[in-house]
């Protein structure tokens, strides 16, 4: 992936053309006629005579109608693929709860990105009072991503799967809908299916991949998927950039890099630093989300009980 | 004198046509499981909607259904195994009775696995990827072994009686076919007796381990999980204790029924109920023995993660259920049982079903309550998910599971003899010879 194709010296004239046509080749993708991803390859088009020039894969100097020229249709990954992950990467999650105050916001973005009705949500922000005279706080919990997933151990036919960068997904065409991913995981984060998800006619026709969870499978388990999609893409999983407060720090523990979207941060001073800490330790599963003590709150936490009218004005 | 006695034992023992409660009976077990399989028509086509089970509570009736099935499976082990294996001799009229209960619930158990299955159209997902350091694949493993072992263990038995029935019985088209398709190569000699003795010999021992595999990895499915209630060192040894009290008790069951229905006073006698209210008794205090380590132990810690769970069951939503179960399932028949006047058939009967009963509320307590006790607090879904009672789907299909394995067992009864009738004229002769 990192081999860079061998380029063949241009003259200057050819060369502008070359730009102007790797450009193109940016959103577009030289076709022949036979589009493998529509019909649209029995409608003859009309060639329009302005030729443009592309580099091939093989590392030739291509000339290509410029009517010929289609957008690249958004693929998710092979399955293959999207059970190896991304190599050298090891995705980690840092999610400040002095910062949060119920607005849910992550919520409803991560609901709407991945078409999840509100019974069943991926990330929920639980009250938390450790104790009767200890302080309450608000808690985000998305899917820990475990170093050692107790669902991924239980599932008899490898529909939910640990990949290289460190994250659980689940393949819905696999899962046989057992459950016992549920039983096992003690966070609660997994859901179920129960019905015939309810999906938009454009929802249904998005192209199944683990990596985008989307479109979800009746009997099937869902859960967060940390977004993988979007970070093929070089962008934050959505509850990251949807939280206004910068609750959500996410990156690569390799490069100790996080971000919540404005602050970029080092990974190892920000937990240590901030004491960060994992839920449930003792239970050996080694989550990758980490979480930063509520301590100097920045909201009173009963801000969070208010209606989300009331936030709003 | 011997002939007479021979021909005696074999017109007593055999197949008879069912009367005209045998009929109801049959037509109700075939009513109850249309209506399961209509309710399983009607889930398959919305999912498992149709269900109460949710997010939280994620696992029903159904699997605490299949863990009962599991358990009372495993008597076919115990009367047929464990007392050949140590020459029990009473044991003769209760060994087919005990083999058809453990074949028929392992046949519905895995029935019952399927139902419960998000996506029963991928089951063969569970052979094309499957992945060996999952529990359930080694219950897929251990079940299907021991449905194997199961059905040669009541067939090797049969076989000498097929003969029998070929020559006396006046049976229709169907059942003198099935005779000699099962049995007409059985022709009693040296060698064939030689080579089935080996072999029923064999599958004793063997059957053993694996039927304390069966339940011991049913219970891993929930041991291997951290949640409060299932998190445990004891969950083998308690659910195989609990699973011999079960099967011990649906034999009581059976045996009465068919004792009082079929005339078999002379061959399942009161002594015969004395002995299985002994073994009871003995099973009951075991089973109790492991529940106070189950419960009364993390009870008197009373961690926190724990005590939602523990004051569910004891002072909490489940309370009834959970003290009826350990009074009338297992401390009631301990105390009626322990007197030699409660060892007569009725009582045993009516302790029997108890044991029964309770026996499938007790899986039911094993497995949802944990469930409803997660270490998260239960937030942010629908108020209903907190909660779970079955929907009328679930008891049809569960009702209809639990008819299907009384309707194998029906069906056997009115096919083959239930009492082994080769076996008890050797042992006729046997006593015969010896006067």
């Amino acid at each position: 992936m990192t081999e860079l194709p061998k380029i063949v010296p241009l003259s200057q004239r050819s060369r502008r053309d070359f730009i102007k046509g790797a450009l193109l080749a940016g959103v577009a993708t030289s076709c022949a006629p036979l589009d493998p991803f529509t019909a649209l390859g029995k409608t003859e088009t009309a060639a329009s005579g302005e030729m443009v020039k592309l580099l091939s894969v093989t590392g030739e100097i291509i000339e290509v109608d410029k009517a010929y020229l289609k957008p690249v249709p958004e693929m998710p990954v092979s399955n293959d693929e999207a059970r190896k992950g991304m190599p050298g990467k090891k995705f980690v999650m840092v999610i400040d709860l002095a910062h949060c105050h119920n607005l849910k916001k992550c919520q409803s973005a991560c609901n709407h990105a991945h078409f999840v009705h509100d019974h069943q949500n991926w990330i929920k922000v639980y009250p938390m009072q450790e104790a009767e005279h200890t302080a309450p706080y608000w808690q985000p919990t998305t899917c820990m991503h475990c170093e050692d997933p107790p669902c991924v151990k239980v599932c008899p036919v490898d529909a939910t799967f640990k990949r290289q960068d460190g994250i659980v997904l689940i393949d819905s065409d696999r899962c046989i809908g057992c459950r016992f991913c549920m039983a096992a995981c003690p966070y609660s984060t997994r859901v179920f299916n129960w019905e015939k998800p309810m999906l938009t006619p454009d929802e249904l026709a998005v192209q199944y991949s683990p990596e985008t969870s989307c479109p979800p499978k009746i009997g099937t388990v869902s859960k967060c998927d940390f977004c993988p999609d979007m970070t093929r893409k070089g962008e934050l999983p959505h509850c990251v950039s949807a939280c206004p407060n910068g609750v959500f720090y996410f990156g690569d523990m390799n490069e100790d890099v996080v971000t919540n979207g404005t602050d970029t941060v080092r990974f190892s001073e920000l937990i240590r630093d901030r004491s960060g800490y994992r839920l449930m330790e003792d239970l050996g599963t080694k989550p990758s989300v980490y979480y930063l003590p509520p301590v100097d709150r920045l909201f009173p936490f009963e801000d969070g009980l208010k209606t989300k009218e009331e936030k709003h004005s | 004198m011997k002939t007479e006695i021979d021909n005696q034992i074999v017109q007593d023992l055999m197949p008879q046509k069912f009367g005209r409660p045998g009929v109801i009976w049959t037509t109700i077990l075939i009513i109850l499981c249309v209506i399961g399989f209509g309710a399983y028509i009607s889930q398959l086509r919305n999912g498992l909607v149709v269900t109460a089970m949710r997010d939280y509570a994620s696992w029903g009736i159904y699997i605490s259904n299949f863990v009962f099935f599991v358990a009372i499976s495993l008597v076919g082990s115990l009367i047929t195994a464990i007392f050949r294996l140590t020459n029990v001799q009473w044991r003769t009229p209760l060994t087919r009775i005990s083999e058809i209960i453990a074949v028929a619930a392992i046949i519905f158990a895995s029935l019952a696995i399927i139902v419960d299955m998000g996506r029963p159209d991928r089951f063969y997902h569970l052979f094309l990827f499957a992945r060996l350091q999952s529990p359930i694949m080694w219950d897929v493993i251990v079940i299907t072994t021991y449905l194997t072992l199961s059905v040669l263990f009541l067939y090797f038995p049969l076989l000498p009686d097929l003969p029998i029935l070929i020559k006396n019985y006046k049976g229709s088209k169907f059942e003198m076919w099935l005779y000699k398709f099962l049995g007409s190569f059985w022709k009693g000699t040296a060698a064939q007796r030689l080579m089935s003795h080996r072999a029923v010999k064999i599958i004793s021992i063997m059957i053993i381990p694996i039927a304390l595999s069966i339940h011991t990895v049913t219970s891993w499915l929930f041991a291997t999980t951290y949640r409060p209630g299932w998190d445990s060192t004891n969950f083998g040894a308690y659910f195989v204790s609990g699973a011999f009290l079960v099967g011990a008790g649906g034999v009581v069951v059976a045996m009465f029924v068919f004792r009082k229905y079929y005339k078999l006073e002379k061959y399942i006698t009161e002594k015969h109920f004395d002995h299985m209210g002994k073994i009871l008794v003995m099973l009951a205090l075991l089973y109790l023995y492991f529940n106070v380590n189950e419960y009364l132990v993390p009870a008197f810690k009373m961690k926190k993660a724990e005590e939602h769970h523990l004051m569910s069951l004891f002072t909490g939503n489940y309370s009834l259920l959970f003290w009826s179960v350990i009074l009338l399932g297992m401390i009631v028949p301990v105390i009626v049982l322990l007197f030699p006047k409660g060892r007569k058939p009725t009582t045993m009967f009516i302790m029997g079903m108890f044991v029964v009963v309770g026996a499938w509320f007790k899986r039911f307590l094993i497995v949802t309550p944990t469930l409803l006790s997660p270490f998260l607090p239960i937030y942010d879904v629908p108020e209903s998910y907190g909660k779970y009672f079955p929907t009328w789907e679930e008891w049809a299909i569960t009702i209809g599971t639990l008819a299907g394995a009384l309707l194998i067992i029906t069906i056997f009864v009115r096919l083959f003899p239930i009492i082994p009738i080769h076996e008890t004229i050797e042992e006729a002769d046997v006593k015969h010879k010896m006067i």
